[in-house]
């Protein structure tokens, strides 16, 4: 004679052991290395890297609704400003989209498997009217310089 | 903020007007070589948020709208990236050009229908999560981030303004972000506006023979549309309902 | 009323129940999967488009939470009203309006176009919208249901069970007035805009709510083996006649008025005479399977003492009533907008057309879904719990009939 709530129990606790098991086994074996961020197109002052990898994500949910409602586009506020210098160029020279796994965005949210749905609509690469190259005295290192100031 | 208006009236003295447009090229030159990602006089953290000093609206001459001309539709559609998947029924259309004929006396007229930018929306009282909003200077967006796409903004909308995107979208422009699930309708270029421009219908319309589309500030009284709307009859689409459109029509 | 009744689990074949759960879970879980391909590749593999923005899910979302609210009334009447003659009916009532919400508010939830927003749409409120508020009532809803069975269910507890019948009621009005505004409220629309969709939708979950009630009471225990009389039948269907009565009532005040104003004649034309479909769904689904030939199966003399005409007529209401909602979300969208009355108008947005739609399988399979969830966590409940009393035959359910000392 079935009990049905010694059946659910009996499933839980064998789900619960395979789920363990299977993990256990599966990190025995090989390690998934840290990824490499890829460096900004700009020099930066100090804490900024900190700031964002602790805040980022409260900082944007501000940031949007301080564009989206009140209308403030300045450089601060810009998710294009944070693309256009955290564009990483790929073996043609030309800023990769999200979809590639070397985008800024990626390299880390794929290793911590945090799925982001920003580029579900926002462009995920610089305009292309923007000049970039790395390492040069551009405007657009001097921007992004000043306003970080 | 800049009114971008382009059409002369009569008795403008063009010649002071030849004169202001050589010191702003001039002056345009001199600061082209540091010209930036970024321009001058949008609103930033220094200027503080849009306020409802301003009421963004246009003024649309019907009788100067050519029948056939989709000018103000091929500009939308290129300056926010809205394309074609070959499926009418579920493509987005932001704006689009109605022909109106009164079948008792058989005038037709033609018009562009976009979002009305009613300073009362029904769409923005039906939003659950309030994605769907006003903004202080009178321009009803949706806020893409907190939209559900459960679709209730699009059954209350009386002129059928909102479109839903039905699909994946790849390759948005950057300053106009748009993405599956949510549901999107005419933002009067916010982009633009926000930089001191003027939206890609008035502007196309402008730049043609139609000039049919007049934008500006309803709540200036210098301005070119309320010197018009002071002067000339003009109406709202289904200004029965009391929504206090910021969009305006003369002729119909 | 001094009989005691009593409330046992489903006792019956344990391989059929196990057999019969797998069953509508494979359909609940086809159901799942639709949803999925829905969201994945965009609502563009339905028939849901810019013009007919709400479709067949939303029919099915609508059917299940007002046949849910109705579902209860059964229970209210035993507890508010105190006609003890349906408390042997309040613990299966309760636990249906439950499992009914719950199917019709995930087919409702699986049909948006970012379901994964749930959590947004969960801490986002705007107050003006009666969707937000919708959101309150549905889960208040279950809360309040779910300690009103606990307060049937619980010896200790039965004391309070009126109070909680009085709260569950109240709710329910509200939560079936709200999701009657949803259309009562657009102003934009010519079929829609109407004070009356409120009290409409309350009789529509009177009636669908009994009928669907009707036909699982039957269904559980003629699946456990378990007498029902014809008693409780017969006072059930009197019941069923009298919300269908109501119903056409609403419907006739509805188009009545609509007749009357010149400003509604195009839209009245459209779904009494020339809607095609629609036409045909009004006259023959709504008024005529949905409304006349109940009235005739619970009524007329030649059935007095006979179950199955109760059956068919609780049928024929579900079908009326999934008539009804077809005609007013889909017939509703599918006339154009008056945006220039008096006027013709086209354009490339299919302005001043009627639009169409034609129904795809992911719709029909996602709400199939629902009802199946529904089923299954009835199914479920009536196992676990004591809901389903062991006998409803005339000798214990007939106050006229003489007891044994």
């Amino acid at each position: 004679m079935w009990h049905l709530g010694k059946v659910i129990l009996i499933y839980i606790f064998s789900g619960t052991v395979f789920v363990f098991g299977f993990s256990i086994i599966v990190a025995a074996g090989e390690r998934v290395a840290t990824p490499e961020i890829p460096k900004a197109l700009a020099t930066i002052e100090e804490g900024h890297a900190e700031i964002m990898r602790r805040n980022h994500m409260d900082l944007m949910i501000h940031k949007r609704n301080k564009t989206v409602h009140e209308g403030i586009r300045s450089e601060k506020y810009s998710l294009k400003a944070c693309i256009s210098c955290h564009a990483v160029l790929g073996d043609d020279k030309k800023p990769v989209s999200a979809a590639s796994p070397k985008h800024f965005c990626r390299t880390c949210h794929d290793y911590v498997a945090v799925k982001v749905d920003c580029f579900q609509c926002h462009a995920s690469k610089p305009p292309p009217s923007l000049v970039l190259d790395r390492g040069s005295s551009s405007f657009l290192s001097k921007q992004i310089q000043e306003y970080l100031r | 903020m800049m009114n971008k208006n382009k059409e002369p009236h009569e008795n403008t003295n063009t010649a002071r007007r030849k004169f202001l447009a050589g010191i702003a090229g001039a002056a345009g030159l001199s600061i082209a070589s540091g010209v930036t990602l970024f321009s001058f006089a949008e609103a930033n953290d220094k200027t503080g948020p849009v306020s409802s000093k301003v009421r963004w609206g246009m003024l649309i001459d019907t009788l100067k709208c050519a029948d056939g001309c989709n000018d103000c539709v091929s500009a939308c559609f290129k300056e926010n990236g809205i394309g074609s998947t070959g499926r009418p029924d579920t493509d987005p259309q932001w704006i689009r050009k109605i022909e109106v004929r009164n079948p008792k006396t058989e005038r037709q007229i033609s018009l562009p229908m976009m979002c009305q930018h009613c300073a009362d929306p029904p769409c923005v009282d039906v939003c659950p999560t309030g994605a769907s909003f006003k903004r202080a200077d009178g321009i009803v967006l949706v806020d893409k981030h907190t939209c559900i796409g459960c679709r209730y903004c699009m059954m209350a909308c009386p002129f059928q303004a909102r479109s839903f995107v039905h699909e994946d979208l790849t390759d948005q422009k950057t300053d106009i972000p748009r993405g599956k699930g949510t549901v999107e309708s005419c933002t009067l270029c916010v982009h633009r506006i926000d930089k001191g421009g003027t939206p890609a219908c008035a502007e196309a319309c402008s730049d043609t023979a139609g000039k049919a589309i007049l934008f500006g500030d309803l709540n200036d009284p210098n301005s070119e549309i309320t010197r018009r709307v002071e002067k000339f009859a003009s109406t709202q689409i289904r200004a029965d309902l009391g929504l206090d459109a910021g969009i305006r029509y003369r002729g119909i | 009323m001094a009989t005691k009744f009593i409330y046992r689990q489903l006792q019956g074949n344990e391989t059929k129940y196990y057999l019969f759960l797998c069953l509508i879970g494979i359909i609940a879980s086809i159901g799942g999967f639709s949803a999925y391909y829905m969201e994945t590749n965009g609502h563009h593999v339905t028939g849901m488009n810019n013009h007919i923005v709400w479709g067949i899910p939303h029919i099915f979302a609508i059917f299940l939470i007002l046949t849910a609210s109705g579902a209860l009334n059964v229970a209210s009447i035993s507890s508010v009203f105190g006609k003890a003659i349906y408390t042997p009916l309040a613990r299966l009532s309760g636990l249906l309006a439950i499992a009914l919400l719950i199917g019709g508010l995930l087919v409702l939830v699986l049909d948006l176009g970012r379901p994964d927003r749930l959590i947004v749409a969960m801490t986002t409120y705007n107050f003006k919208s009666i969707f937000a508020w919708n959101i309150f009532l549905y889960t208040g809803f279950l809360a309040v249901v779910i300690i009103y069975l606990w307060m049937m269910l619980e010896k200790r507890m039965n004391h309070f069970t009126k109070t909680l019948g009085v709260v569950a009621f109240i709710w329910r009005l509200a939560l079936t007035t709200g999701t009657g505004s949803i259309f009562g409220f657009l102003v934009a629309r010519q079929s829609y805009d109407a004070a009356v969709f409120a009290p409409l939708f309350i009789a529509i979950s009177f009636s669908l709510g009994l009928a669907v009630f009707i036909l699982v009471l039957a269904a559980a225990l003629s699946a456990d083996d378990r007498p029902l009389g014809v008693y409780i039948v017969t006072k059930l269907g009197r019941l069923l006649s009298i919300f269908v009565a109501a119903v056409l009532y609403f419907v006739l005040v509805q188009h009545l008025t609509n007749l009357y104003a010149t400003e509604h004649h195009g839209v009245e034309r459209f779904i009494l005479l020339e809607g095609g479909i629609y036409t045909g769904l009004f006259w023959i689904g709504q008024i005529i399977i949905g409304g006349f030939l109940p009235l005739l199966l619970l009524l007329h003399p030649r059935f007095n003492g006979k179950k199955f005409n109760v059956y068919s007529a609780a049928v024929c209401v579900i079908f009326g009533g999934l008539a009804q909602l077809y005609v007013i979300i889909i017939g509703g969208q599918a006339y154009p907008l008056v945006l220039f009355p008096g006027m013709e108008i086209t354009s490339s947005f299919f302005d001043g057309a009627v639009r169409s739609y034609i129904p795809s399988l992911p719709e029909v399979l996602l709400g199939i879904g629902g009802i199946s969830v529904a089923i299954l966590i009835t199914a479920i409940g009536l196992k676990a719990l004591r809901f389903l009393p062991t006998s409803l035959e005339d000798s214990v359910t007939d106050p006229n009939v003489n007891k044994a000392p």
